[in-house]
Parts: C-alpha cells; sequence; structure tokens
C-alpha cells in the first residue's frame, strides 16, 4: 500500500497537465485501488482547492471508489448491446451464486461485484472483466472460476 | 517461415491473439502485430502470407477456418473503407509523414474550402457541419487575437453498440493524428488533446506509442498533443462536460451560448471533433472534397463507419456510403440474429437512439432520412434485438441511465430521469392507466423542450419509440 508520501509525490507529478486534478484522483485509484479521506487532503492541498471540490470530483466520476474492492473484481456491462444477449440474466445468475447485490463488494473482501456501461466489444457481448482480463462471450461459470 | 499478420485488438486478444502471435514467433513465423479489420465473428483473425483465417483456435487447424485471399475477402471488399483503410494491413507503429507534411504545406483557407466542398459532418452524433466550426475556430484568431487555441478529440465512445473510435485508436493511431494536425494548421491550433474513456486501455497504450513515435518523427515540434483518460463518465462525452473534465473537474454542461468554436477549453476557441470525424479528413484531403461529397445520399455525405452490435451473427464495423438500409446492413450485412431468432427491434444510435421496428427497415441511413422517422444515427452503433425484447423494460432502461448519468446540472434530467423511472416502472407492475400515459408523456416533452444538453434532451426517444410500439402491439392483442 502506497505511504501518503508516495501519493503526494503521485498527485505532484500531475500538476501542470490537462485536467490535473481528475487524473491525479484516478492514479490514486490506479495504485491503491480506491479513495480514502487522506488522498482527498492530499490533492486539494496540491491543487489548492477546497476539501469539498476534491469530494465533488471524486463522488461525480464512477471510476473513482471510495471503499476497497473485492480482491477478485468483476464487471459486467449493462448496456444495450449485452442486455440484449442476455447480460440481465447473466448479472443476476452472479448476484444469485456470490450472494451480494450488483455494486456490493462481499464481506470478506474476496469479491467485488459490479455494472460498467460499455466495453466496446458490442458485437461479442455479454462482455464482462474480471480484474484487468476482459471476457466476451461471457458465463457464469467462466466468471466463478 | 511465413508472413504473418495478428491483429493486436481488445476484442482480438480477449479471444486469444496474443497466444497465437507468441506461438507464431515460436514456431518462427514473421508476426506483425496489426489493428483488427472489424469483422467481429471471424476474430481472432490471422493473415498468412496474403490469406485470410478466422476464426482462429488452433493453428495446426487452420483450413477448417480458410477464408481465401485477404484482398478479396467480401466483407472487406465490399466495404468502401475510407478511414479504415489502412487499419489491420499495417502495423500502425509503421508510419511514414511525407503525405502529412505534405498537407501541412496547404493553405489553411484551402483546407477548410475541401471540407466544406465535402460536406463532412460531425460523426459523434449531432451531425453538424464541420467546416462551420473550423471556420469559426479560424476565425477567432483573426478577431480577438487569442493567445492558444485547442483542437479536443472527443474519444469518450460511450454509447453502447459503438466501437469504431476503439478500432481505429487500436488500429491506425496516425490516423487520428493526421486528422488532428490537418485540422489545428487549418484552424491555427497548436495544442491537441485526446480525451479517451478509461474502459480502452489498450487503445490509450497504442496511441501513447504513437504519440512516441510522432515525438520521435519530429512531428509533435509544430502540433502538441496531450492524451487525457477519462473517469468513467458517460455525460464527459457531451462536449461542453468534456471540456469541464478537461479543466479537472466534476463533468457538469456548461450552457451554450457560448459555443465552444468560441469560448471552450479555458475559454479559448476550440475545435471539439469525435474521433471518426477527424479521421474522415484525410480521405476528403486524397480524393478531394468534391468527389468525397459525391458518395453517400443527399446531404449525408460519404461514409460511416457502422458498427453492428447486440444480437447479431455478423456483427463488426462495416465503413459503407451513407445511404445503405437498416435491412442491408441488419440481414445482409449483419445476417439476422445471433439467437436465431426473428428480428425484434434495432436501437439506432446508441443509448439515446430510437428503438426502430421491422416496418422501418427498408429506411436509408442518411441524417435526415433518420430524423423523419424521430430517430438519429448518433455514432453509427446498430445494437438488435431479437424477438424476446421487453421494449417496456428497455423504455425503463432509458430513464434509469439518464438516471444513472445526468451530470445533476439541470432539474428536467437529474429529475426528470428519475421520476420518468419510477412512472414506467409503476406502467410495467400493474396496468397501462391513462394517467400514467399522459404522466410519461408530459415528462418527455419537458426533459425535450428545457434539458440543458442531449442527455435529458434525448432520453424521451428510446422511451417513446419502445413504448409507443409496445402500447400499440398490447392494443392489436386486445
Amino acid at each position: 500500500m502506497p505511504s501518503s508520501e508516495a501519493i503526494r509525490d503521485l498527485v505532484a507529478a500531475c500538476v501542470g497537465q490537462v485536467g490535473a486534478p481528475v487524473t491525479a484522483l484516478r492514479k490514486i485509484v490506479d495504485t491503491h485501488g480506491h479513495i480514502e479521506d487522506e488522498h482527498v487532503r492530499i490533492v486539494a492541498d496540491v491543487f489548492n482547492l477546497s476539501l469539498a471540490d476534491v469530494r465533488g470530483i471524486v463522488s461525480f466520476y464512477a471510476d473513482f471508489r471510495t471503499s476497497p474492492r473485492g480482491r477478485k473484481h468483476i464487471r459486467i456491462c449493462q448496456a444495450e448491446a449485452c442486455q440484449s444477449v442476455g447480460s440481465r440474466a447473466l448479472t443476476k445468475e452472479m448476484t444469485e451464486a456470490l450472494g451480494i447485490a450488483l455494486g456490493d463488494t462481499s464481506e470478506d473482501h474476496a469479491v467485488s461485484l459490479d455494472g460498467v456501461y460499455c466495453l466496446g466489444l458490442c458485437a461479442s457481448g455479454p462482455c464482462a472483466m474480471v480484474n484487468e482480463r476482459i471476457l466476451v462471450h461471457a458465463t457464469r461459470e467462466e466468471l466463478l472460476r | 517461415m511465413s508472413r504473418v499478420l495478428v491483429p493486436n485488438e481488445a476484442l482480438a486478444n480477449a479471444l486469444g491473439a496474443n497466444e497465437l502471435a507468441r506461438e507464431l514467433q515460436v514456431r518462427g513465423h514473421e508476426v506483425i502485430r496489426t489493428g483488427g479489420f472489424g469483422l467481429a465473428w471471424l476474430e481472432p483473425m490471422l493473415v498468412i502470407d496474403g490469406e485470410a483465417y478466422g476464426p482462429v483456435q488452433d493453428l495446426d487447424a487452420l483450413d477448417a477456418v480458410a477464408l481465401g485471399p485477404l484482398a478479396k475477402l467480401p466483407e472487406l471488399v465490399r466495404q468502401q473503407r475510407i478511414v479504415f483503410d489502412r487499419c489491420g494491413h499495417v502495423d500502425p507503429m509503421d508510419y511514414d509523414p511525407s503525405w502529412l507534411l505534405e498537407q501541412l504545406e496547404r493553405e489553411p483557407r484551402e483546407i477548410i474550402e475541401e471540407i466544406k466542398a465535402s460536406g463532412l459532418r460531425g460523426r459523434g452524433g449531432a451531425g453538424f457541419p464541420a467546416h462551420i466550426k473550423w471556420q469559426t475556430v479560424f476565425d477567432a484568431v483573426c478577431e480577438t487575437g487569442a493567445p492558444q487555441k485547442y483542437i479536443v478529440v472527443n474519444a469518450d465512445e460511450g454509447d453502447s453498440g459503438t466501437f469504431a473510435d476503439r478500432l481505429i485508436m487500436e488500429g491506425d493511431p496516425f490516423r487520428l493524428i493526421e486528422g488532428m494536425m490537418i485540422s489545428g494548421h487549418a484552424t491555427g491550433a497548436d495544442k491537441g488533446i485526446v480525451y479517451l474513456r478509461s474502459e480502452y486501455p489498450l487503445a490509450a497504450e497504442i496511441f501513447a506509442n504513437a504519440m512516441e513515435k510522432a515525438k520521435a518523427l519530429g512531428l509533435l515540434e509544430r502540433f502538441d498533443i496531450e492524451l487525457f483518460i477519462g473517469a468513467g463518465a458517460y455525460i464527459c462525452g457531451e462536449e461542453t462536460s468534456m471540456l469541464e473534465s478537461l479543466e479537472g473537474k466534476r463533468g457538469e454542461v456548461r450552457f451554450k451560448p457560448p459555443v465552444p468554436a468560441v469560448a471552450g477549453l479555458f475559454g479559448q476557441p476550440t475545435l471539439v471533433h469525435n474521433v471518426i470525424t477527424l479521421c474522415s479528413v484525410p480521405g476528403i484531403l486524397d480524393m478531394g472534397g468534391k468527389a468525397y461529397a459525391e458518395i453517400g445520399t443527399g446531404a449525408s455525405t460519404g461514409t460511416s463507419t457502422f458498427q453492428l452490435a447486440g444480437n447479431i451473427k455478423r456483427g463488426g464495423l462495416y465503413e459503407l456510403p451513407f445511404g445503405i438500409s437498416l435491412r442491408e446492413l441488419v440481414e445482409d450485412w449483419g445476417g439476422g440474429t445471433r439467437t436465431g431468432r426473428p428480428f425484434g427491434a434495432v436501437q439506432v444510435g446508441g443509448p439515446l437512439g430510437a428503438y426502430l421496428f421491422e416496418r422501418h427497415l427498408d429506411t436509408p441511413l442518411g441524417y435526415e432520412d433518420m430524423a423523419a422517422l424521430d430517430a438519429g444515427i448518433g455514432h453509427g452503433g446498430l445494437v438488435v434485438f431479437d424477438d424476446t425484447i421487453d421494449l417496456v423494460q428497455q423504455a425503463h432502461y432509458a430513464f434509469a441511465f439518464c438516471a444513472h448519468e445526468s451530470c445533476g446540472k439541470c432539474t428536467p434530467c437529474r429529475i426528470g430521469s428519475v421520476r420518468g423511472k419510477e412512472a414506467v416502472a409503476a406502467l410495467a407492475s400493474g396496468e397501462y392507466t391513462e394517467d400514467r400515459l399522459e404522466v410519461i408523456d408530459e415528462l418527455c416533452d419537458l426533459m425535450e423542450q428545457t434539458s440543458l444538453c442531449q442527455m435529458g434532451g434525448m432520453t424521451p426517444i428510446p422511451v417513446r419509440s419502445a413504448l409507443g410500439e409496445a402500447l400499440s402491439r398490447k392494443g392489436e392483442v386486445n
């Protein structure tokens, strides 16, 4: 887990870039997995923004989660192209198999189940991601593997 | 030893292209990682010494998936690939800038005249004539002497059923760099920013490599390019929301006017275009605007990069002249539904697009023809459903998606979408009562007429087209 100093360095490295506060928050999520209060304070400090400004940015973007995700992060596309080939049924099967709702993380932090709106593989749905791996023609069995 | 083209493209990779490339190298073949051809059902597709094979699962059983010579593959030969002419054939980093450098010697006014003559309209969805934006940004220098102008590329391809931006950025990133640099030269902008969605990591990696290559070629000395990765907000595909996001803020839409061409990024004149609009520019300059205008139908000139998606047998990207009918695309190119069930509906142009039905299928795909059906082409994505489609559920989803993605700035969209979702849910759970329908209808009117941007303004399109059809079918049953 990166230290506060490491996070501050990461954030400071974004200064001067277009859209820097958004990019800084994305880098925090990329390295740390989620954004903590401490990180919000660092971003506010580095960019001379109010805490409310930064919290506003965090709450706006779907990628900026504020709670730790499970070790296995399953994301199932919820958009129309995947709906047309059974993503609703697949999502329901997964919530039942894992015992958690869409958007939730299991209590032991083993798995998070999220929706995603389009991975751009729309002729080969239903599409999903397990951590960084992309699955097309996804099935329950593959997602649970 | 053979020369083998292996796509390095997100779909092909998900289906095993990386593993195939490694195995081919182990066997001593010359492997060239190219872009994808966009023929989704043939991926992973290999080209071995000019012969195409796909979908390849096993390198020792290629005969079973032989497609014949690539140069004669009907699915490619019958297209008119102007934007995608190089994509799939070449290593995207193998780039010779001489053609681009020639174009950058041309007079800006002359380039804008070519764009005007071509009739090019925005490929992101609005279909606004490109040359008007170019002229506005060009003029902005003369009148105000603004210190900085920008090219902003909209690669926040969030519409379900679309993947043209992804395919070109993975397969031919220099086509986009050409479009950016030419438009920058023509309008007097020397900085370009690509706003790419975070769901496209491979496109980000390949485009970043292309930027390095462009730098090594000395191209970035005259035009600076920056790549910005979004953070999972559909609304940031709306141009003013995108500009806010690029300024490091919440992506809340802005009031218009002023339009971005007058006051855009950081208040400066900004040319905002979709990836495919800019990627159409090199082809236009190459063949001449007048020749380009002869392709297509009416005021819909040139080619569109149609993307067939959803429940479809032969899905993928087909670059074809505007004017092809929905039926030709869905039936001839797409081969009908993947499930083999009867066709049910096609949603054209993403989540804000209309659901169209059997009786609409002979409509030509042109901006005006689609507008006559209260529909649009959007970014050229077509999502096909079979006859099991639940139209009330899709109308509910249209409101739910709007509620999920609304930036929250204007009330009609922020609250209207939530109330609409509730009303359709009530409709679905019980009787179709007259007062419920009136509520939904009035809400749609209100959202259409008073929303700040097209998110709220166009959500009624899928709602009305889906619900209207569901109700008329119910009427037939009763």
